[in-house]
């Protein structure tokens, strides 16, 4: 490989990287309020409501059954509007961060769903407040379930982020269609995917450590 | 009742109510109805057993005395203040000063014992300095001032319901809900906690009301204790008249599950 393409792969890596950061933060801070809503609204929750639960589930479903692809065109407009282009890393982040804000809302459900009701019945009886059981109970006995669950999402990002080269968001997925297939250059294929297999591997790697600090649980 | 006591209650009614009152409360799940008419006070300072097989509406009695289940019909008052008619709000401030152990402990896990202890003052909104000197008090108490930076996981189920009692003492309430506190616990560690609740009863004068299937339990606890049949009180008395003399056919088939007769009680926990 050319030190013009060890140059390329090394900007297209730093961009998938600050897709991937980026629209993660932005699912983790939108998505876990969704997923405290939909447990919270649920019908053996903290506080029942069938019409926003209804809602609420009907929405994120409608957005997970589009798929990302389509999704990503269909957005540009929404892009246009809080990018200001639609063109270019920057403006990826955002399908990125609306294709998986409830999709890490569902990850997020399921874990806070788990959390033993009992836990929430001993903090009602000490006099607890809803937003009690929120930050007493729910989000620090869900939390190794919660990262576990981050840990997940982003490594889809990092997958989801290559289809954002169809905008010309650049990245890791870019590079392999544009050097790696259109141009036949097999070794450039061979590094993305290495890449892509170290950032995966670091990724989960990282997760696991920090999920076995959080869990006291055994 | 000393005043000072309940400082925020009328002091005509605190002279004279009992600590706990029911008056005919019903309360319906679907087509089961769980409770059916029940009544029954609880005076300051008693302990005071409710027995009944499963499904007979034990759970939803305890959780009527805090609030965590509203009655259909009837009346539930503390200190004389009937809170089926409170708001959420206040029913919260009632919780505060009502203790609750768990048969399955319900520690936070993600919590240390200390923090865990802490949780109802800090509920409560008191100050940090407040919290640490009664966490160290209360882990003193239940004997286990060594274990305040532990996690609930790495103890023994003994050692967990002990975190529960001194959390439930946290907010030094005057009324203690025990919902089956030893089911889960072995006959040794089961003896050592209802040691240690009749030793908290007698120290303090702490009131309080435990619903249990085990009659070797009311017997080594409570000095009342009420029967609990699909919904209804078929029996009430001291420990001593309903063991010597059980009336209800449901009574009888307890005492025999149970493997206790009517005799002894000499290996009552207040022995200790």
């Amino acid at each position: 490989m050319t030190p013009a393409i060890i140059s390329l792969l090394i900007r297209s890596t730093w961009e998938t990287l600050v897709m991937t950061a980026a629209a993660g933060l932005i699912s983790f801070a939108l998505g876990l309020p969704l997923g405290l809503l939909l447990v919270a609204t649920g019908r053996d929750g903290i506080a029942p409501n069938r019409v926003v639960n209804s809602v609420l589930g009907a929405a994120v479903n409608g957005f997970r059954s589009v798929p990302f692809i389509i999704l990503l065109v269909a957005l540009i407009p929404v892009t246009r509007l809080i990018a200001g282009t639609s063109i270019g890393t920057t403006a990826a982040i955002v399908p990125l961060s609306i294709a998986c804000i409830p999709y890490y809302g569902r990850i997020a459900e399921v874990s806070l769903r788990e959390v033993d009701r009992g836990l929430i019945e001993a903090v009602r009886a000490m006099g607890g407040s809803r937003w009690s059981i929120v930050r007493e109970v729910l989000i620090p006995e869900a939390l190794p379930g919660l990262v576990a669950g981050f840990t997940v999402t982003l490594i889809t990002l990092i997958g989801a982020s290559a289809m954002a080269g169809a905008i010309g968001a650049g990245g890791l997925g870019d590079l392999a269609i544009r050097y790696g297939y259109q141009r036949f250059e097999t070794g450039v294929m061979i590094a993305v995917v290495a890449v892509l297999i170290v950032l995966v591997c670091g990724l989960q790697f990282l997760g696991d450590r920090l999920v076995r600090r959080l869990d006291h649980r055994a | 009742m000393p005043e000072g006591v309940a400082p925020d209650l009328p002091p005509a009614t605190t002279a004279t109510a009992p600590m706990a009152r029911l008056r005919g409360v019903s309360r319906r799940f679907g087509s089961v109805q769980a409770l059916d008419g029940v009544s029954f006070d609880v005076q300051a300072g008693e302990i005071v057993g409710i027995i009944g097989r499963s499904g007979a509406g034990k759970s939803s009695l305890i959780r009527c005395l805090n609030g965590l289940e509203r009655p259909d019909h009837g009346a539930v008052e503390i200190n004389g203040e009937d809170i089926t008619r409170l708001n959420e709000r206040a029913l919260r401030l009632l919780r505060r000063r009502i203790g609750m152990i768990f048969q399955h402990f319900n520690l936070l896990s993600a919590k240390t014992v200390a923090r865990n202890v802490a949780l109802p003052l800090r509920i409560d909104g008191r100050p940090r300095a407040e919290r640490d000197r009664r966490v160290a008090e209360l882990l003193d108490l239940v004997g286990l001032s060594g274990k305040a930076d532990a996690y609930p996981a790495q103890l023994s189920g003994g050692q967990k319901q002990r975190v529960g009692i001194a959390r439930a003492l946290a907010a030094s309430p005057s009324l203690l809900l025990s919902d089956e506190a030893t089911s889960a616990l072995d006959p040794e560690t089961t003896r050592s906690i209802l040691a240690l609740l009749r030793e908290i009863n007698q120290r303090f004068g702490l009131t309080i009301v435990f619903i249990t299937h085990d009659m070797a339990v009311v017997r080594a606890l409570a000095d009342r204790v009420l029967v609990l049949d699909q919904g209804r009180v078929v029996e009430q008395g001291t420990v001593r008249d309903v063991f010597a003399s059980p009336q209800a056919a449901v009574t009888r088939s307890l005492l025999r599950a149970s493997g206790v007769d009517g005799e002894g009680g000499a290996h009552d926990a207040r022995d200790h």
